[in-house]
């Protein structure tokens, strides 16, 4: 197969669209629609106490930080803070944008702004990126929110842990937002109508750093961005940790979550700051269903899917091997077993997906 | 306007819809919490999928794709990402069944 190119605009993109791909129905899983039902209710309980918990960790952190500071007995302090504000902030942006962490709405819009400020993700115009992330999940050229593009770049991956491409691209994107709205890129997945809404979110943030700034050379110290931007880079590893493992080292330009989505057993801490999107399959086969009610959907439709990884370091040692060869073969991809219980993979779907038709070829 | 015999009251529990194709249309019929009956285009304006497997809350109903939402009763798009209203059309319970108002 040719190289990859992953740009809206390239040759993989119109492919994709002309191939019929995008228009695809994905593969589900069946689940009783009364089941189906109570999975997707709505409830405020989890996600105020969650919440709860998440704000106050921060606040008591970063002030016993502050108080600390500028003692190295305040870093771990900062590092824990940082986690909160770097990596839970991309769960509760995730869960808060698709509308079901709250029943309530204000709820739901709060806490999303909050989360697209810390991870630095304009609020209006993530919205519908990942809209497109769920309608073409991992389709070259038609999913803006692809993490590992083949053929990966280490270098890349292992910056980001630091937040740092993240963050350098990010700026110059917020100044241009904020003089003249969205970007030509920007412009292929967020309608017209939105455009306004992606400036006048862009000046807010911005305004927000540069006053963090200034009282940062005002005061001749660090500490206000220890609080307010920096922790988008220390703390960013856990959800670039866990993000990886979502897609990544699996199939791309398919259309069944099974292929090209993972699912991790993690511990109690992960899931709270992951907000339960350790069960990714099932969040992208079923998006309606709130992060609490995962673990039961999962027990629901768990016979249907490939076996989860059943820690951190074992999806990790899954992946990273598959990662490294697709550094020299991009075609390269992880194709799980399903247990015999599972309806099998459409192949017929996949025909143009190099290593689909030959299991022996993608082992 | 004709109006076509959809489906029987019974068929639709209560703050749920069901999924009703017609003369090579597909339409969504919901029951709301209070007891009426309303219909509106089967598909959603976002990006052409069936609400029939989406969340009915109240007076909206929750697309399964995107999580947009839609007012049924009036059609109105209430949550992003969709922006373009749903189509309605009218309906009338008479014995025990439900009627629309197919355009
Ligand atoms: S298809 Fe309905 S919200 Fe996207």
């Amino acid at each position: 197969m040719a190289k990859r190119n992953y740009s809206p605009f390239g040759p993989d993109a119109k492919r994709a669209v002309e191939s019929g791909l995008t228009a695809a129905e994905w593969y589900h899983s069946e689940v009783p629609r009364k089941v189906m039902k109570e999975l997707m209710a709505r409830s405020d309980g989890p996600a105020i106490r969650d919440t709860v918990i998440l704000y106050g960790s921060m606040i008591l952190l970063a002030g016993i930080g502050i108080a600390l500071w500028p003692s190295w007995w305040s870093a771990p302090f900062w590092l824990a803070y940082g986690v909160l504000y770097g990596s839970a902030s991309d769960s509760r942006w995730h869960e808060c944008g698709h509308g079901t962490a709250f029943r309530t709405p204000w709820m739901n819009t709060l806490v999303y702004e909050i989360a697209s400020f810390m991870i630095m993700r304009n609020s209006a115009t993530w919205r519908w990126s990942h809209a497109r992330h769920h309608s073409e999940t991992y389709i070259v050229g038609r999913d803006p929110e692809i993490a590992v593009m083949r053929p990966p770049e280490l270098a890349k991956l292992f910056l980001n842990f630091f937040g740092i491409l993240d963050v350098i691209r990010f700026f110059p994107t917020l100044i241009r937002n904020a003089l003249s709205g969205p970007t030509a890129a920007e412009k292929t997945f967020v309608p017209q109508s939105e455009w306004g809404k992606v400036q006048r979110v862009a000046i807010i943030h911005l305004s927000i750093y540069a006053a963090t700034l200034g009282l940062a050379l005002w005061l001749g110290s660090i500490l206000p961005l220890m609080v307010i931007g920096l922790p988008r880079m220390y703390g960013a590893w856990h959800h670039v940790m866990t993000g990886l493992l979502q897609h990544g080292g699996l199939a791309d330009n398919v259309v069944d979550h099974r292929l090209n989505s993972r699912t991790v057993y993690m511990n109690p801490i992960s899931r709270f700051i992951y907000w339960n999107m350790n069960y990714h399959v099932e969040h992208h086969m079923f998006p309606m269903v709130p992060y609490h009610a995962l673990p039961r959907l999962h027990e629901v439709i768990k016979d249907d899917l490939p076996p989860p990884n059943r820690s951190i370091a074992e999806a990790f040692a899954e992946m990273w091997p598959a990662i490294r060869r697709q550094v020299v073969n991009e075609d390269y991809f992880i194709k799980r077993d399903l247990p015999p219980t599972a309806r099998p993979y459409r192949e017929d779907f996949h025909q143009y997906v190099p290593g689909m038709m030959r299991p022996a070829a993608a082992e | 306007m004709p109006w076509i015999d959809a489906c029987a009251t019974e068929d639709i529990d209560a703050e749920d819809l069901i999924r009703w194709d017609h003369g090579g249309q597909t339409f969504a019929i919901y029951h709301s919490p209070e007891g009426e009956f309303f219909a509106t285009a089967g598909l959603c304006t976002h990006e052409q999928v069936h609400l029939c497997d989406g969340l009915v809350m109240g007076h909206l109903i929750e697309c399964p794709k995107h999580n947009g939402q839609f007012d049924y009763r009036t059609g109105e798009a209430k949550r992003a990402p969709v922006c373009v209203n749903l189509r309605t059309f009218p309906v009338r319970v008479e014995g025990g069944r439900v009627l629309v108002e197919v355009a």
